[in-house]
């Protein structure tokens, strides 16, 4: 702990931090542009000037680390005239375009201008003017706002890891720049939040609307399994941007640019109105016709022929309706494992991540089987690559061999290498036995195969044997891609006794054993192979299940609905409504409420509130929000042959994964620009 | 006046041999082994003791610098960084070591180098000296072949590598901790102190920066004995200094001098006085483009060394002299002073990047006149507010050119702008 004296108040801190850490500590304020709490220290806006005695010069407070018998002052004539003096610098070459500027009301500039700097112009010289860069789909550039605080550098540098952006020139001609390339990295869209000023804008929400007029709405993310906090701006019920919420144990304050930038996709392709396939065309049709047609084609049926599937972006709440629905008409056949994932319930520990995001911090080694997580879980790798910055940390990959933006150790390829492993054999095997706080991470390419269980199987058993699971720490993880599959695992949204799975659902379609299939949501499953079966497709957008339907439900995307997410750490979370779905779409759960009535066996919940309640009867972990319980090391897994084939990641393409996401034009654009037209489409294309 | 004896440089003007067999006729290389022998703790004691002040330009106590080296360094090296980016306009001194004496400095790297623990020396080397360079680098690989340097250098069982960098360019760079960076293979720009580079320097590792003629000297004051240099110059400013005179003086020099020699005296008795006499005088920048200029009425009389410049709010700088007389547009001189700064200026933080550019925009109105009157605070004030407010000196050494121009020749200043007001009403 250090004693010093910020202007004349007596404070203890810890050591280490620095001056301006320590006097917001005590409560001052200090203007910083450059300094960022995630960021190293670049110290080069001089913003954040305070004086210090004995030191001739004023300091530059976010980068002094603090002393015993420090005295700071921060509200001396002398400290005002340095601000002022920085501001005024500052200004003398940003253009005065407020006005039409997309940063106007969440301006760094614009507020501290008002906070510190003079209230009028003392520059009779002309301004400078940048050109425009290049900069990707996601980022428009306004060059000539740039301050150079080289905040975006630092991000790409460090936090997205890769280093696309640099600085070039000096003096007055110093300019940030990617040499005209996109950047390439799915965390791109934090660089236009740590961007002080209207430099770095969203290229997407350019000119769209302007922040005040905003309702911004607290939720979570749907579109992959991490779960990471969100603000929901919204502008009517339509949305505008998707901007990050703090939380440090999940996203920090960073999102990926699906999470980002997808939003425009809730605005095409949208289910609005029921629809009854007529004559084999879809037609619209009221609710009472969609659920007459339905309740028509399903009685008499017995529970046995009919079959449900769970998608991946569904909330709880849905699911469970789904549940009580399906076993109210006698249907085991529940599936929540689109992707045909070998993963039971029961055992918790054995479909969770286990080690926590945050926990990856304390990780000293780890092993990446079957997984490309920066494609998977784009939050889950920035939180690896921090964790190996620190120093210390290995990396071993079995699987596919991927830039993850940190040193990894090639391991093997397919589940040989784990067997091999796992009896204690090969490189995998001495990186976790260095280590002491070693982790693995089994990912959906090791686990949506034919031999799935037995590599979930032989997982466990290189956990039990490394010692990855003891007191204190469970180095054992599961990294989901599907917002929706812990809480369907959690619910046991799972071939009941004597149902049948996804396999076996698909099957008996095409072979007339199921007659009808409800798809909640699920889109990317085989449709033709669903055969001659009545398809009854819930969701919100026209994809791959809209497409086969004989009747369309028409529900609510992740932003329009009171939804609980569980996320891969099994962290509950609540997704909030934002804006109300389009046109005749109702909330999911509802719809199902109400189509029960149609069989003459209505569900026993009225509201949220006495759903909820049935949710957490279901499984009691829905009542824990936003907690990480530590759940019990059991039996899982399963022993079989193994296919020898190599294990891939189930993301082919970051930026289209789920209806949503196929349906947005930026996600298009990413497409175009990072995956399929790859190293082709540069600033002088088009 | 410096008698012929007490010269360290005796090959200043390259009449002799640089090479290994000539070095080691004018001395070069002599008893080094004896001065390794006294032990780190020994020289740093002396150096102290001997009251040598960096030649680089701030002046600061060259001993006292080496002793914030760590003791130990743990598993980390440490090293010796001798900054020969020579670029300060005006200052053209230690490209005359770095041709005409080579051994000189290399001696002087071996004995600082083991009085700081230093595994490691690099010399890094303005990117323009090719010759320079070449030479350098010809005077290590003799050293090498002759034992001087590399294991066990100089028989003293004390391992030593030399290494020459050659920088690109960058005025920038001869800042110790941009030429760090560059070192590393970065873009040039100033780190952040602290920590200071004896803690962290090249690489992480302790590290400490010399200008050139600091370290070429060192050897030479622990051979002839801390009380002859003390004896020279004045108390807190000794020993010898090499000068460059350049600007409007009949024969412009490099000369070894004295430290507290007059200005007048220095222009006199070795440029060969000021083009047109003494009283053509108008201004001198007593210590290369940094410092603030002096008008004449402080030249008659002002010493060439470090306190006594300060106390004249100027500085010793270099001791770099250029010279002005009365034929000079001092404006002009001091609005291309300001564009270099701009030029030079890295851009890294914002009251040098954007106050250089400012400075130099409205002296080029001030040139012909082409300004308010008020407009003269207004620059004074943009100089103070870049001043000290910048992660280098470099802030510091472009609004000090300028401050010396308000303070001694506002009324030349306010007398264009009044002029040209005047014509501009009688054109309309």
């Amino acid at each position: 702990m250090a004693k010093l004296s910020i202007d004349g108040r007596e404070i203890e801190v810890e050591d280490g931090i620095t001056v301006l850490q320590a006097c917001e500590l005590a409560g001052i304020e200090i203007p910083r542009f450059c300094y960022h709490e995630r960021l190293s220290v670049a110290g080069n806006c001089r913003m954040c000037l305070v004086e210090m005695d004995r030191s001739p010069k004023p300091i530059a407070s976010c980068a002094m680390p603090v002393a015993e018998g420090m005295v700071i002052h921060t509200d001396t004539p002398g400290v005002k005239k340095a601000r002022q003096g920085v501001m005024e610098f500052l200004l003398i070459n940003h253009p005065l375009d407020c006005p039409i500027c997309d940063q106007g009301g969440e301006c760094d500039l614009q507020d501290q201008a008002m906070a510190y700097g003079f209230d009028s112009s003392r520059y009779e010289e002309n301004k400078r003017a940048v050109k425009e860069k290049y900069m990707g789909p996601l980022i428009k550039t306004i060059m000539t706002r740039c301050i150079h605080c080289t905040r975006c550098v630092r991000l790409a540098t460090e936090v997205a890891g890769v280093e696309e952006l640099g600085a070039l020139g000096r003096g007055e001609h110093l300019e940030i720049s990617t040499l005209e390339r996109a950047i390439d990295s799915e965390l791109s869209g934090n660089l236009v939040d740590v961007c002080p000023v209207g430099a770095l804008t969203s290229k997407p929400y350019a000119f769209a609307a302007r922040p005040w007029e905003l309702r911004k709405t607290p939720s979570v993310d749907a579109l992959d399994a991490v779960g990471s906090n969100v603000r929901v701006d919204c502008r009517g019920r339509e949305v505008m941007r998707v901007l990050p919420r703090l939380h440090e144990d999940i996203n920090e304050e960073w999102i990926s640019d699906k999470t980002r930038h997808a939003c425009d996709g809730l605005r095409r392709q949208r289910l609005d109105r029921p629809y009854v396939r007529r004559d084999g065309k879809l037609q619209e049709a009221s609710w009472e016709e969609a659920f007459k047609a339905i309740a028509d084609r399903l009685s008499g049926l017995s529970g046995e022929r009919i079959a449900a599937i769970a998608g991946d972006l569904c909330d709880a709440e849905s699911m469970l309706a789904l549940k009580d629905l399906m076993t109210a008409l006698g249907s085991p056949n529940l599936e929540c494992r689109q992707d045909g994932a070998r993963l039971e319930g029961g055992t918790r520990a054995g479909y969770l991540f286990n080690t926590t995001i945050a926990g990856i911090e304390r990780a000293d080694a780890a092993l990446l089987i079957g997984t490309n997580p920066r494609w998977e879980a784009a939050m889950v790798n920035a939180r690896l690559r921090k964790r190996f910055l620190m120093s210390g940390f290995r990396v071993g990959v079995i699987g596919p061999q991927v830039d993850l933006t940190y040193r990894t150790e090639y391991l093997g390829a397919g589940p040989e290498t784990l067997k091999e492993l796992a009896e204690g054999h090969g490189a995998g095997a001495e990186l976790l036995k260095q280590a002491e706080r070693p982790m693995l991470v089994l990912g959906m390419g090791a686990l949506a195969r034919p031999d799935g269980g037995a590599v979930l199987g032989l997982a466990r058993k290189a956990a039990e044997a490394f010692g990855l699971v003891k007191d204190g720490w469970n180095g054992f993880n599961v990294l989901h891609t599907a917002a929706a599959r812990v809480s369907g695992l959690d619910l046991g949204f799972l071939p009941q006794a004597g149902g049948r799975d996804l396999a076996g659902i698909l099957d008996g379609a095409g072979k007339g054993e199921i007659e009808a299939v409800f798809l909640l949501g699920a889109d990317e499953i085989d449709m033709a192979a669903l055969g001659q079966a009545f398809v009854v497709y819930q969701g919100h957008h026209g994809d791959a299940g809209a497409h086969r339907a004989d009747v369309i439900l028409p529900g609510a995307a992740y932003t329009e609905k009171n939804g609980t997410y569980v996320n891969t750490e099994g962290r509950v979370q609540l997704g909030r409504l934002a804006g109300f779905p389009p046109g005749d779409a109702r909330e999911d759960w509802t719809i199902l409420r109400a189509l029960s009535e149609a069989f003459g066996k209505p569900l026993p919940y009225n509201n949220l509130g006495e759903l909820r309640q049935h949710l957490v009867q279901a499984n009691e972990v829905f009542g824990a929000v936003d907690q990480i319980q530590q759940v019990p090391w059991g039996d899982f897994g399963a022993e079989g042959a193994l296919d020898p084939t190599p294990f891939t990641s189930p993301v082919d393409n970051f930026y289209m994964t789920d209806p949503i996401s196929r349906a947005s034009e930026t996600m298009a654009a990413c497409t175009e620009a990072f995956v399929s037209g790859r190293g082709e489409a540069t600033g002088t294309h088009g | 006046m410096l008698q012929d004896k007490d010269r360290i440089f005796t090959n200043l003007y390259g009449q002799d041999d640089w090479r290994l067999e000539g070095a080691r006729r004018r001395g070069v290389w002599s008893e080094i082994k004896s001065q390794v022998e006294l032990g780190r703790d020994k020289i740093i004691e002396l150096v102290k003791d001997s009251d040598l002040r960096g030649r680089g330009g701030a002046g600061f106590p060259t001993g006292l610098k080496w002793s914030f080296m760590p003791k130990h360094s743990g598993d980390r090296p440490a090293y010796l960084v001798v900054n020969a980016d020579e670029s300060e306009p005006g200052t053209c001194k230690d490209r005359e070591i770095l041709r005409n004496d080579p051994h000189r400095l290399l001696e002087g790297c071996l004995v600082a180098g083991f009085a700081m623990g230093a595994n490691a020396c690099y010399i890094y080397i303005r990117g323009e000296f090719f010759n320079e360079a070449s030479n350098v680098q010809v005077a290590i690989d003799e050293a090498y072949d002759a034992g001087l340097l590399g294991k066990n250098a100089c028989g003293t069982g004390y391992d030593y590598d030399v290494y020459l960098h050659r920088g690109a360019g960058a005025y920038i760079c001869g800042e110790e901790t941009a030429l760090l960076e560059s070192l590393e293979g970065k873009k040039g720009q100033p780190r952040l102190k602290p920590p200071f580079p004896a803690m962290v320097g090249l690489y992480g590792c302790p590290t400490t920066i010399n200008n050139v003629e600091t370290i070429a000297v060192v050897p030479e004051i622990i051979r002839r004995g801390v009380p002859w240099w003390s004896a020279l110059g004045r108390p807190k400013n000794t020993g010898t200094k090499i000068f460059s005179i350049s600007g409007h003086v009949n024969k412009p020099c490099n000369v070894e001098e004295e430290m507290g020699i007059p200005l007048k005296e220095l222009i006199d008795k070795h440029a060969g006085g000021v083009r047109g006499g003494w009283d053509n005088l108008l201004a001198v920048i007593p210590g290369g483009s940094s410092v603030p200029c002096l008008p004449k009425r402080v030249c008659d009389s002002v010493l060439m060394d470090f306190d006594s410049l300060r106390e004249v709010k100027s500085g010793l700088g270099t001791a770099a002299v250029i010279v002005m007389d009365k034929s000079t547009d001092i404006v002009a001189a001091i609005q291309r002073l300001a564009h270099f700064y701009m030029h030079e200026s890295c851009g890294q933080c914002t009251p040098c990047r954007e106050g250089t550019g400012w400075m130099w925009r409205v002296l080029t109105r001030m040139i012909e006149g082409r300004a308010d009157v008020e407009e003269i605070d207004t620059l004074l004030d943009v100089t103070y507010q870049v001043e000290g407010h910048t992660i280098c000196a470099l802030g510091d050494a472009a609004a000090w050119p300028v401050q010396g121009l308000i303070r001694h020749f506002r009324p030349e200043l306010e007398h264009r702008i009044v002029e040209y007001k005047k014509t501009a009403q009688a054109a309309e």
